[in-house]
C-alpha cells in the first residue's frame, strides 16, 4: 500500500459535501483543464451512475465547472462557478446517463468534451475513486490511467519506434527523475500515448526540445 | 522512522516521546518532506476547521438538500439561555459538531477527518477544550497530529470508508481520534490516548451508514454530535485511569470485521434505515424527483 500521510487522514482541504462526489469531480475537472493548457470556451459533461443520480444534491456540477475554471478543491468560489462561467464566458451543459446498462462503467464517472479558446478540443473520461482520489481513464478514446499525483507530461506521438527513447533521454539531460512511465495505444502503428509522471517539474525548454521529432503531434505539460 | 502497529507507536513512546511528534516525525522521514512544511499545512488545516466550526454561528448556511441548516446557532442560543443540561465542553462540543456540517453540506470549505461526513467530530472536541483550557495553538496543533495518528492506524488496519465498513468506520474513526486527542491535550499518556481510542470505536461498533436521500447531512449531522460526545466520555475515563479491555489494535480489526458484515444496504447507499423510512423516501422524491 502507498504511503499514508497524515494529511491523508487530516484532510483533503476541500469543499463539502462529498470528497467522491464534489472534491473528486472538482479534482477530475481540473486536471482536464491543465492537459488542455490554455482557458475553456465550451465544455461538456456527460454523466454517468451515481454522479448522474445525484450531482445536483452534492454539487458535482459546480465543482466540475469550477475545476475547469481552474480552481482547487478547496476554493470556496466552487460554490458560486455557474456564475463566474458565464461571466468569464464558458459555455457548459450537462447530460446524464441514468440507464446501468454499462458495467464497464464506474459508478462515479464523466466524460468531458472540451474545447480551448484556440479552438483545440480534448475528450476525457474521469473517474472519482472515494476520498478525493480521482483518475483518468481516456484522453480522445484512449484507454490511459493517470492520477496526477505527479507531475507529468502526456505525449501524443505516432506508434514509431525511438519515440519514447527519445522522451526519455531529453528528461534525463534535464535531470528530470521519472517515476512511472506508461505507453497506451489503439492500434499498433497509430496514435500513442506515452505518459510519463516525474518527481521534479518537467521545464518547457524540455518539452519544445521533445516535439522537435515530427513523430510527437502534442504535449501535455500537466504541474501537480 | 516509521511506526506500522499501535503497538509500535506504544513502544515508540515508552522513551517520552508523544505521539504527535512520532507521527510529526513519521511524516518528514516517510513523507520526504520537512519539519517546517508539515507545521505549515497542520497550521493550515487548523485554521478551516476554526472557520468552519464557527461560521454557522454567525449566519445560517442553507444546505444544497436542505434537510438541515441552523442546528449549532439554536444550540448556541439555548447554551446562552442558562437552560443548557450539558456542562461548558460537553456545551460548546455539541454547537462545534453541528457547525462542521453545515458548512460542508453548504458547499463551504472543511478539512475532511477523516472524511467530509465525519468532519465536525475532531473540531468539536479540539475547539471545546481550547475554550475551557485556554490552551496554546502547540497544544491544538499536538491533538491534530495525535489524531492523525489514530486515523493514519485505523486506515491502515480497518477503514474510515462508510461505503466499505458503515458509519462505525466514519464517525467512529473521528470518535476515536478524537478520544485519543482530547487525551493527549489534557496531558494524558500515549497508552491513554489509545485506550481512549479503543473505548470510543467500542461505544460505536455497528452504526450503520443511511443518509436520507443519498447526501451528507442526515443523520450524518447529529452523528458528529454523538462521535464527540462519545470521544469526550471515553477521553474522560482513560484520563481517570480506566484501561480499555479490548485493545486499540483488536478493537480496530473487531470494527472492520463488523463492517465488512454490515449488509450493502447499510453502507453508504441510501437503501436502508433513516434512508428508507417514510419520511427518508419523502425527501429523496422531493430532492431528485422521479417518484410516482
Amino acid at each position: 500500500m502507498a504511503f499514508i500521510s497524515v494529511f491523508d487522514v487530516i484532510g483533503p482541504n476541500m469543499v463539502g459535501p462529498s470528497s467522491s462526489h464534489t472534491a473528486g469531480a472538482a479534482s477530475i475537472a481540473l486536471l482536464t483543464k491543465k492537459m488542455i493548457g490554455e482557458e475553456v470556451r465550451r465544455i461538456k459533461f456527460t454523466l454517468y451512475g451515481s454522479f448522474a443520480k445525484t450531482y445536483k444534491g452534492h454539487g458535482t456540477d459546480r465543482a466540475l465547472v469550477g475545476g475547469i475554471l481552474g480552481f482547487e478543491t478547496d476554493d470556496e468560489r466552487i460554490r458560486d462557478s455557474f456564475e463566474l462561467a458565464k461571466a468569464a464566458g464558458l459555455d457548459f451543459v450537462f447530460e446524464s446517463v441514468t440507464s446501468d446498462d454499462d458495467d464497464d462503467i464506474h459508478p462515479n464517472t464523466v466524460d468531458m468534451e472540451v474545447e480551448g479558446v484556440s479552438g483545440r478540443v480534448l475528450y476525457v473520461r474521469g473517474e472519482s475513486l472515494g476520498g478525493g482520489k480521482v483518475r483518468l481513464t481516456r484522453i480522445n478514446g484512449v484507454k490511459v490511467h493517470f492520477t496526477g499525483e505527479f507531475h507529468a507530461l502526456i505525449v501524443v506521438q505516432r506508434d514509431y519506434p525511438g519515440v519514447v527513447a527519445g522522451v526519455t533521454s531529453v528528461l534525463s539531460s534535464y535531470g528530470v527523475n521519472i517515476a512511472y512511465l506508461r505507453v497506451f495505444r489503439e492500434e499498433k502503428g497509430g496514435l500513442a500515448y506515452t505518459i510519463v509522471e516525474s518527481d521534479e517539474e518537467i521545464s518547457e525548454n524540455a518539452v519544445a526540445e521533445m516535439k522537435k521529432n515530427p513523430a510527437i503531434e502534442d504535449i501535455m505539460l500537466v504541474k501537480r | 522512522m516509521d511506526f506500522i502497529t499501535a503497538e509500535d507507536l506504544i513502544k515508540l513512546c515508552e522513551n517520552g516521546l508523544s505521539i504527535a511528534d512520532a507521527m510529526r516525525t513519521r511524516e518528514i522521514e516517510q513523507g520526504e518532506t520537512d519539519a517546517v512544511t508539515v507545521e505549515e499545512k497542520m497550521k493550515k488545516a487548523l485554521k478551516i476547521m476554526r472557520d468552519s466550526a464557527h461560521k454557522p454561528l454567525e449566519r445560517v448556511l442553507p444546505s444544497t438538500g436542505g434537510l438541515i441548516g441552523g442546528e449549532a446557532a439554536k444550540l448556541n442560543e439555548h447554551a446562552m439561555s442558562g437552560r443548557s443540561i450539558c456542562g461548558t465542553v460537553m456545551t460548546k462540543a455539541l454547537i462545534y459538531s453541528q457547525a462542521v456540517p453545515e458548512v460542508n453540506a453548504s458547499m463551504g470549505v472543511i478539512v475532511a477527518a477523516p472524511t467530509a461526513g465525519s468532519a465536525g467530530v475532531v473540531p468539536a472536541v479540539l475547539f471545546a477544550l481550547e475554550d475551557e483550557f485556554g490552551l496554546d495553538e502547540k497544544t491544538l496543533l499536538d491533538g491534530l497530529f495525535t489524531a492523525g495518528a489514530v486515523g493514519y492506524l485505523l486506515m491502515k488496519h480497518a477503514s474510515v470508508s462508510g461505503a466499505q465498513a458503515g458509519c462505525q468506520a466514519e464517525v467512529g474513526s473521528a470518535s476515536a481520534m478524537a478520544a485519543a486527542m482530547a487525551v493527549a491535550m489534557m496531558g494524558g499518556t500515549a497508552e491513554q490516548s489509545l485506550d481512549a481510542a479503543s473505548i470510543a470505536l467500542s461505544n460505536l461498533l455497528g452504526l450503520v451508514c443511511d443518509p436520507i436521500a443519498g447526501l451528507v447531512e442526515a443523520p450524518c449531522q447529529s452523528r458528529n454530535a454523538i462521535g464527540a460526545a462519545n470521544a469526550i466520555t471515553c477521553a474522560e475515563m482513560a484520563l481517570s485511569g480506566i484501561k480499555a479491555v479490548v485493545p486499540f489494535t483488536e478493537m480496530m480489526q473487531a470494527m472492520y470485521r463488523v463492517g465488512c458484515r454490515l449488509p450493502s444496504e447499510l453502507r453508504e447507499t441510501a437503501l436502508g434505515g433513516c434512508a428508507t423510512t417514510p419520511t427518508g423516501c419523502a425527501h429523496n422524491c422531493r430532492i431528485f424527483g422521479g417518484c410516482e
